[in-house]
């Protein structure tokens, strides 16, 4: 049996934990630069806030209906994501951590109640963490989800739900559609339905000799995985990234090619921390800088370096990324966005190199391992090509403390 | 599968490399500290027994000295620990978090400090214990 454990609007349950005052009632959460709606909890779903609309455009009617809005604080995030997946790790053997708010339990061979398992995990995170979550159980992964899915929206059902006895469900298997199935994104969707395939019950008993010819292969194990036969892999890690990516718009507009550079070795040095991180080089780095959209004058471009050896130093990153920007600067536009892509990443070890090309040298491993040992709980050492005073650093007005990372934010508790 | 990770650990344990003393090799007399290497005592292991549920706050009044947690001092809540009456926990009441010892007999919060009012547990209030303050933290440097 596979558990998968799914928090319930994970952001702004945060946002609650330390603010009893909170709870039951609608809270949201901004994304980078307090732009767009990226979390929203049951009441504020419940309200009709839209997901992923411009904060601006409605935020006079948002403070009306009472809707506490936060901009997004990862430090929080993960710090209570991290104690939630450590908890997690005493219930199963074996964990997936699969994204922030959401883990894989691998329960083969454990002769469990699984919903008396599933309700003892339920109030295990609410007690140690106050995060409300859902679990559900299936014999693969794909089940493991739609069972997930099953909890959440069944009031009855208290947040946990096993598909155990898979012919049990059938009924409800004809009342939800395939676009609740994992992996049967929207074009999928549309295509099945073409095809008379409407109800997960209809995917569940499709046809797979006759679909395969129209469709590929990943949905032939899903309908596998949707009948309890095991094709997805219980993998410990995701797959490494092909591609890295650090953008993000400013908080004010900047106008001159210095801050512009400034910006960008910022994100080069996210960027080649990431790409160290998953032990990968890069062979090829790409940046670009735009105006908003919406601006009276637009430009934008972008640019890309090759690199003579596939590496992860951050200084050659930064001189790569400020030479992009220097090549595209054009001057008296209002820039509102930047950032830096590595691609064409490859693994460490074994690496592969071309007749021309030679191994990243001694030194400049040396120096990236002592820059990620320094900076490994805060950001101490930097290159001064990022600039100290960083005007164009994320606008995060509406933050809330770092309760439980930094020791100037704890909560304070009246005596 | 748990029999496995078992013996996995045992072998990684193996291959741990053994410490390494300051003492140099000589052939007469061995130093009698040699015997006693320890590890430096480390306050985090004293005061979190169970850190994924333990999270530290600040106690700001003075409702609590009788217990001796005054303004400013750094508190250490579990809330993994069962509550039981004569604790000192932290509770929810009425979105507000509060630093009060637990009396379950008289169903009430009580303040360590005579000129602070006792306050009662009824059903209609938005009453939930949030964890158990196992230790409190005090700077006796004023800074």
């Amino acid at each position: 049996m596979i558990a998968l454990v799914d928090c319930n609007t994970f952001y702004s349950s945060v946002e609650a934990i330390f603010r009893p005052d909170l709870r039951g009632k609608p809270i949201i959460v901004l994304s980078n630069n307090d732009s767009a709606i990226v979390a929203r909890n049951r009441e504020a779903k419940a309200l009709g806030v839209p997901d992923l609309e411009p904060y601006f455009k409605i935020k006079s009617q948002l403070d009306r209906l009472g809707v506490v809005a936060f901009s997004s604080n990862y430090e929080l995030y993960s710090d209570i994501s991290h104690r939630v997946m450590e908890i997690l790790g005493e219930y199963a053997p074996e964990v997936s951590i699969y994204s922030i708010d959401e883990c894989f339990l691998m329960l083969d061979g454990c002769s469990y109640n699984f919903e008396n398992y599933g309700h003892e995990i339920v109030d295990r995170l609410w007690r140690d963490v106050r995060m409300p979550v859902c679990v559900g159980f299936g014999q693969t992964k794909t089940l493991a989800k739609l069972a997930n899915h099953i909890a959440k929206k069944s009031k009855k059902l208290d947040g946990v739900c096993s598909l155990e006895n898979l012919k049990a469900w059938d009924a409800v298997f004809k009342k939800l559609p395939v676009s609740k199935v994992w992996g049967v994104g929207r074009r999928l969707t549309q295509r099945l339905n073409e095809m008379d395939i409407v109800s997960i019950y209809d995917l569940k008993n499709a046809n797979t000799a006759k679909l395969q010819k129209r469709l590929n292969i990943n949905l032939e194990r899903t309908i596998e995985e949707l009948n309890g036969n095991r094709c997805f892999d219980f993998e410990s890690q995701p797959e490494a990234k092909q591609q890295i990516y650090s953008t993000r718009s400013f908080g004010e507009k900047i106008f001159t090619l210095e801050e512009l550079e400034q910006a960008v070795s910022m994100h080069a040095t996210l960027a080649m921390e990431k790409l160290r991180k998953q032990s990968g080089l890069a062979r090829r780095l790409t940046a670009f800088i735009s105006t908003s959209r919406f601006a009276d004058q637009t430009y934008s471009n972008s640019g890309s370096v090759q690199f003579s050896v596939p590496h992860n130093d951050t200084g050659l990153a930064i001189q790569a990324a400020k030479a992009v920007v220097k090549r595209c600067f054009k001057p008296r536009y209002a820039y509102a966005r930047a950032g830096v892509g590595l691609i064409d990443v490859v693994d460490e070890n074994p690496l592969q190199l071309s007749v021309f090309e030679a191994p990243q040298s001694e030194k400049s491993k040396q120096l990236m391992a002592v820059l990620d040992q320094l900076n490994k709980h805060e950001q101490q050492v930097t290159y001064a090509s990022s600039g100290i005073h960083q005007r164009w650093a994320m606008r995060r007005a509406m933050k809330s403390p770092s309760y439980t990372t930094r020791i100037s934010d704890l909560p304070v508790i009246k005596c | 599968m748990r029999l496995d990770r078992l013996v996995r650990c045992a072998e990684e344990l193996g291959q741990q490399p053994l410490p390494s003393f300051l003492e140099g090799v000589s052939a007469g007399f061995p130093s009698p500290a040699e015997a006693y290497q320890e590890e430096r005592i480390d306050l985090n292991e004293v005061v979190i027994k169970h850190p994924s549920s333990t999270y530290f706050a600040r106690a700001s009044g003075h409702s609590m000295r009788g217990c001796g947690i005054y303004d400013g001092d750094l508190l250490v809540i579990d809330r993994s620990v069962e509550a039981k009456s004569g604790f000192v926990i932290v509770a929810a009441m009425n979105g507000e978090l509060l630093c009060k010892v637990l009396d379950t007999d008289n169903r009430c919060l009580k303040a360590a400090n005579p000129r602070y009012p006792d306050i009662p547990i009824n059903e209609e209030m938005d009453f939930l214990i949030e964890g158990v303050v196992t230790h409190s933290l005090r700077c006796h440097t004023g800074t």
